[in-house]
């Protein structure tokens, strides 16, 4: 049996500390996802409006935020700024603010989509039955939106999550960071380690991620419109 | 003659510059079942449309048992619920169950006894032959089993007046049928309705009265037979001439 050096795993704190890495992973993704779905949800009913200027800005938006990588955006933030501007914020702060940029400008598409969706017979049917404006959104409107959105967010939320193993880059110390430290630290005596240590990490982001994505599967079925 | 229940007094609907309707006047009567019929874009939709509210009229006027209709009007949903409307694209509530697509007007708008509603609900379906499919979901319904569904969610209201716009047009061949003969038993039964539609041997066994609506104007009055036998103007027969097919197969004799 070849050394796999899961016995790194076991060796002082390492897995206390994995875990705690995962933690940072966790509070950063997590942080960001409270602020960017109320966020997303209001600009993407703007963006159902009819207004133009509104429309246009909040596009823009949208594509900037899109086609940049988020590492770039991660850089422009985190070094950029310091640079540019004096300010000097630290790489979690960084990570928060490039994942509620990101994670907002994602969600408001995906409530734009969710509302356009919805057909313009469903608003008249509901007005021809004697539904007031009110009635119509909270009992047809806002239920078939939230059907169709609930899916779509909690897959973004496992992206948010997924996607924070970039922060390292900016030297964050998230779970890879960890993982990467007790590698460099074991070389010597176990020099195997990576292999044991980014098994871990993988088991680490799956069972943080899976069950969400499984949510998402079961309310899919379940809402089907 | 019984009493007027909806008036509809010189019209006039424009989108833009386009005039759709132009001056449109007739009398519905309680009990009466009118046919509107006319080659697409004559209008007919939009007369629905503008009946029930769903689109404002620039002239003229339209009272339903001497209320005004204006949707401008903050006693709209009260009007609203005296006309039931069935649209052709079958629109149910796609996260509602079929029961709950029937109740949940009555029970939210006219706040009406939730229990009372369903016993309703229920025995409306009964009458459509759809009581076993009360918990299903709308897409799992076919078709005409769905604007069946329809038909009594629009029903379950009570409205005076009923208005059907075009309702067998999406349909598959097969499930006309069983659409129009709910429409049948309505008007046995005594409703006031107004039909758009492109069916013309069921607007003939309907109708009490077929208006023939062309560019925007009411060219054609009358009972069916004599509107379908005997159409006085050149534009009713030419129109009605589309629906038959001469035989081929006698030339050759």
């Amino acid at each position: 049996m070849p050394d796999l050096g899961l016995d790194v795993l076991l060796k002082g704190k390492n897995l206390a500390r994995l875990l705690g890495g995962l933690g940072v992973a966790m509070r950063i993704s997590m942080i960001a996802v409270v602020i960017s779905i109320p966020l997303g949800i209001i600009l993407g009913a703007l963006m159902t409006w009819k207004n133009p200027v509104i429309k246009a800005i909040l596009r823009v938006y949208l594509e900037v935020i899109r086609i940049m990588p988020q590492m770039v955006l991660l850089f422009l933030f985190y070094f950029g700024t310091t640079r540019a501007f004096g300010i000097d914020i630290s790489g979690e702060m960084a990570s928060i603010v490039v994942f509620t940029l990101w994670g907002t400008a994602e969600m408001s598409d995906l409530v734009r989509g969710a509302l356009i969706a919805i057909p313009v017979h469903q608003y008249e049917s509901a007005e021809a039955l004697g539904f007031n404006r009110m009635q119509t959104y909270r009992y047809i409107i806002i239920p078939q939106t939230v059907r169709r959105l609930i899916p779509l967010s909690i897959n973004l939320i496992t992206r948010m999550i997924k996607t924070t193993s970039l922060i390292l880059m900016i030297g964050v110390v998230e779970v890879l960071k960890v993982g990467q430290q007790i590698i460099e630290a074991n070389r010597m005596v176990s020099p195997n380690a990576a292999f044991g240590i980014y098994l871990a990490i993988f088991m680490l982001y799956f069972f943080a991620c899976w069950p969400i994505s499984m949510l998402a599967r079961y309310l899919e079925n379940r809402w089907r419109v | 003659m019984k009493d007027i229940l909806l008036k509809v007094d010189n019209i006039i609907k424009r989108f833009d510059n386009n005039t759709v309707l132009n001056g449109i006047s007739f009398d519905v009567h309680k009990g009466e079942v009118i046919v509107v019929v006319g080659p697409s874009g004559c209008g007919k939709s939009t007369l629905l449309r503008c009946i029930n509210a769903l689109e404002p009229i620039q002239g003229g006027s339209i009272t339903l048992e001497g209320e005004t209709i204006n949707p401008a009007d903050k006693n709209l949903t009260a009007l609203r619920q005296k006309v039931g409307m069935v649209f052709q694209s079958y629109d149910l509530f796609p996260h509602l169950s079929v029961l709950r697509n029937i109740t949940i007007a009555p029970e939210k708008v006219q706040k009406r006894n939730p229990k009372e509603v369903e016993k309703e609900a229920l025995a409306l379906l009964e009458r459509v032959g759809l009581r076993d499919r009360a918990n299903s979901f709308p897409r799992e319904l076919s078709g005409g089993q769905k604007q069946r569904v329809a038909i009594v969610r629009a029903l379950c209201m009570n409205p005076d007046l009923l208005l059907f716009d075009e309702v067998t047009a999406a349909l598959d061949p097969e499930m006309v049928r069983e659409v129009l003969d709910v429409m049948l038993n309505l008007a046995a039964s005594g409703r006031t309705m107004i039909i758009v539609t492109h069916e013309m041997q069921f607007a003939k066994a309907i109708a009490d009265r077929v208006i023939f609506l062309d560019a925007g104007q009411i060219v054609e009055e009358g009972d069916p037979i004599s509107f379908f036998e005997h159409p006085q103007t050149d534009r009713a027969q030419k129109f009605l001439n589309t629906f038959e097919f001469e035989s081929v197969k006698n030339h050759e004799k």
